[in-house]
């Protein structure tokens, strides 16, 4: 396919990692936001690729593992309502809460199905007047746009059998979370190339001026991870901490300006708990009080149930860049993508999945330790 | 969750609640995508599709700057090497 094929090429590939090696003077180590890239870089092999002084890790850029147990749990109580059709993108459902995931709420009767855009769940409500339709709102910047846009249609066409439940998520204060940590030893940032599509860089120029850190706009496929990662080594290899665009067929410096204002227009900022990294302050959105009654937390009265974690689950530490998968005991025993302890596990994005699917066989745990 | 997927503009029409939407082809797939959020994206443009939004407009400019930036990498390596052995030359 035009435009994905083009940035596989192995060759060019090859000679990256070769004049790569003639600029690292010493060891570097990077955080790639995006569970897309951590998929990639593991699939396609690129931290093998890179000389030994640059070492990877991966970051919390997955919104489905970062969804707290106790929203997963409250989408479980309202799937099984009988009034309620419950709408999600395919991955949340095998994310498991407390007790349950939505695999099993299905199974047992609940009306869960599977959409592909939350626009999709609009056509179900308009269709089925009758029933209430609920879309679980999860994701990060990237995903808020089509979220606003279906609230507007909503409110728009008076779908009074319509809502979300929001779990939607902001990037840059994780970042800075992590920046803060004083284990923290992160000295650039391969920042998420959609997120950035909508939002644009401003966001991480003070982080990047307050934490002396490099911040590099990067794609998704094999070649735009390995630019990413020159640009960034060059500007840590030079004393430099700039905002930059890798990126830049697809990002501009001010994102998508018609889909800010949506997302501007319904959401507004508040905090929100991380799963695996617990709250943290203006890292979410929440929808404004001109649009709270297609808020599904105010439309349906719940009795808030205690959540709880697997203890086993070191979904955490691997969410913090701090440990990686195969060094928790149960990667891979007690923990598989069949029977999941923690949402890292299932996702699509998630890094456990990522060493699941394409290291098992390679490496023992404990093989590839951190740093 | 934040996949996104270049296709290309086939045609472009008004969809759902007067919003404009296009079929976008990706490969052999094709799919219809709003397009509300990229006023700018006429026929024959590619744009990024993230949960059948398009979110983006593709430069065709840039598309190449993965090659050109290995291109100024290598000759910026090439040239290290140079002074390398032309300092070493000059050594006595």
């Amino acid at each position: 396919m035009r435009y994905l094929d083009e940035y596989r090429d192995g060759a060019a590939a090859q000679r990256y990692a070769e004049t790569l090696r003639t600029i690292v003077t010493r060891p570097w180590t990077l955080m790639e936001v995006c569970g897309g890239q951590t998929h990639a870089i593991v699939r396609y092999g690129i931290d093998e690729l890179l000389p030994s002084e640059i070492t990877l890790i991966h970051g919390p850029g997955c919104p489905v593992c970062v969804t707290p147990v106790s929203i997963l749990d409250r989408a479980f109580r309202l799937a099984r309502r009988p009034d309620v059709i419950f709408t999600s993108f395919g991955d949340m459902l095998r994310v498991p809460g407390s007790a349950d995931d939505l695999l099993r709420v299905r199974a047992e009767g609940g009306d869960v199905r599977i959409v592909y855009s939350p626009l999709d769940a609009i056509a179900i409500a308009e269709r089925e007047r009758d029933r209430q339709v609920v879309f679980f709102a999860v994701g990060f910047e990237t995903t808020a746009p089509a979220n606003a846009m279906a609230v507007q249609l909503a409110a728009r066409k008076r779908l009074a059998n319509f809502s979300l439940l929001v779990a939607q998520v902001r990037v840059p204060p994780a970042l800075e979370a992590i920046l803060a940590a004083p284990e923290c030893r992160v000295q650039a940032f391969l920042a998420a190339g959609h997120v950035c599509t909508v939002m644009g860089t401003a966001e991480y120029a003070p982080l990047s001026r307050r934490y002396g850190v490099p911040v590099v706009v990067t794609g998704f496929e094999p070649l735009d991870l390995l630019q990413g990662v020159a640009m960034a080594v060059r500007q840590l290899e030079e004393g430099r901490a700039d905002v930059e665009i890798q990126y830049s067929r697809v990002v501009r410096p001010e994102g998508n300006r018609v889909a800010r204002r949506a997302v501007e227009e319904v959401f507004e900022i508040t905090d929100r708990e991380w799963r695996g990294l617990g709250p943290i302050a203006q890292s979410g959105f929440r929808l404004r009080d001109r649009y709270v009654e297609f808020d599904a937390e105010r439309r349906f009265a719940d009795d808030t149930a205690a959540s709880h974690e697997d203890p086993d689950c070191q979904a955490g530490l691997v969410l913090q860049g701090r440990k990686r998968p195969q060094e928790c005991p149960a990667f891979g025993g007690r923990c598989t993508p069949e029977h999941p302890l923690g949402a890292p596990m299932v996702s699509s994005e998630g890094a456990c999945a990522a060493y699941y699917l394409y290291r098992r066989r390679l490496a023992p745990a404990g093989a590839a330790g951190t740093a | 969750m934040c996949l996104g997927i270049p296709g290309e503009i086939l045609e472009t029409h008004a969809g759902a609640g007067g919003l404009r939407f296009g079929t976008v082809r990706f490969g052999a797939a094709e799919r219809e995508v709003c397009l509300e959020y990229v006023p700018e994206a006429l026929v024959g443009d590619y744009v990024i599709v993230h949960v059948g939004l398009a979110i983006s407009t593709l430069s065709p400019e840039d598309a190449q700057e993965v090659f050109g930036y290995l291109e100024e990498m290598q000759a910026m390596a090439d040239l290290g090497e140079e002074m390398d052995e032309l300092g070493r030359a000059e050594v006595p």
